[in-house]
């Protein structure tokens, strides 16, 4: 069975965007496969690649940037509501003239459209709100 | 078709649950997950209606991670169903659609 | 193939950006022509209210928005009856004419027969 997520919570305010991660590991275990995680709202934040986690608790970004790396999941990040909140890869820093960049390797930047698609062309989207 | 309800607020505080209950169809199931755990307990303020739709048919389910986290073990209403992550991946699987109380 | 799609918006306008990027994504699924509806549940019945003056607060106007939506062809906007109720908000306060009020049996019946729920 086909698969979507939609994240909207942020990683360490909130429980979501943790659950969101481990239903992606049992699906996967499951062998289902998971079309994308789409990251919206307060959700864009997984999507930091200057999030500063203590030793002893979870690094949900880079979690979710190994889950990338060992199934190619898809990672799309709301472009909109990134911005807004500080996200940004090289391409939207040059183009805003912002002093810096700090999307995640793993995750991209795209359009509501990409949520749209994930629940078009998936079985199931299950949203994890915050 | 059946609708899985997911709810990760607690009943305590917020009333996500109870708009849930309203319009929870008797061949659709409830997750309980996160802060939402806590409308699993006896004590909770939705526990009679909980009872009443699990004696109706639908089934109840905690997820045993998030209430084993929170020291909930014995305080729960009977009839409650405890699963897991791959148990949450399923239920998604057995009901059509999933909608997120939140 | 087309499908049934339902928006489930359930946040107050304002207080918090859930509503507004609910109705973003509404917007850009109307036009991927599915077969798409809107539900409008607990706080979110507020953001039908007429009389809107969000400028005081420096946000997008819901009562300005709103009804663009029958112009992207999202004519399935359903409201929740026990909600208006419980908010003392009567179905001559809406701002859309074409709105729909459905009971909680009714509401069931819509989840029922989607093949994908959005939840917000």
């Amino acid at each position: 069975m086909i698969f979507s997520l939609a994240v909207y919570s942020a990683p360490h305010s909130s429980q979501a965007s943790d659950t969101a991660y481990r239903f992606a590991e049992a699906l996967l275990a499951e062998g289902h496969s998971l079309y994308r995680v789409f990251f919206y709202q307060d959700g864009v934040h997984n999507s930091s690649n200057l999030l500063t986690i203590a030793q002893d608790e979870a690094d949900i970004p880079s979690r979710w940037q190994h889950l990338s790396n060992t199934h190619q999941v898809d990672l799309v990040v709301c472009i909109a509501a990134a911005l807004k909140r500080g996200i940004l890869n090289q391409e939207e820093a040059d183009r805003y003239e912002k002093p810096a960049h700090n999307l995640r390797q793993g995750f991209a930047l795209s359009g509501l459209g990409q949520l749209v698609d994930a629940a078009l062309a998936s079985d199931r989207l299950i949203t994890f709100g915050s | 078709m059946s609708t899985l309800h997911t709810v990760n607020k607690s009943p305590f505080t917020h009333g996500t649950l109870a708009s849930c209950l309203s319009i929870c169809a008797q061949n659709d199931g409830i997750l309980l997950l996160e802060d939402g755990v806590f409308g699993a307990m006896a004590t909770a303020p939705c526990a009679d209606k909980l009872t009443e739709l699990i004696e109706s048919g639908v089934k109840v389910y905690a997820l045993s991670n998030d209430i084993k986290a929170r020291g909930l073990q014995e305080k729960l209403l009977n009839n409650i169903l405890l699963t897991d992550y791959t148990g949450f991946v399923q239920l998604s699987i057995d009901h059509r659609c999933v909608q997120s109380w939140y | 193939m087309r499908k049934k799609i339902l928006f489930i918006s359930r946040h107050a306008p304002y207080g918090s950006s859930i509503a507004k990027e609910a109705l973003d994504a509404v917007l850009t699924m109307a036009a991927y022509e599915q077969d798409l509806s809107l539900l409008f549940m607990d706080d979110g019945v507020f953001q039908l209210l007429q009389n809107q003056q969000s400028h005081e607060i420096a946000q997008k106007n819901f009562a300005a928005m709103l009804p663009i939506l029958p112009l992207y062809e999202v004519e399935n906007i359903f409201v929740h009856l026990e909600s208006l109720q419980a908010r003392g908000i009567t179905e001559n306060e809406l701002l859309l004419d074409s709105v729909q009020v459905l009971d909680s049996h009714a509401v069931s019946v819509l989840l029922a027969q989607q093949d994908q729920l959005l939840s917000f």
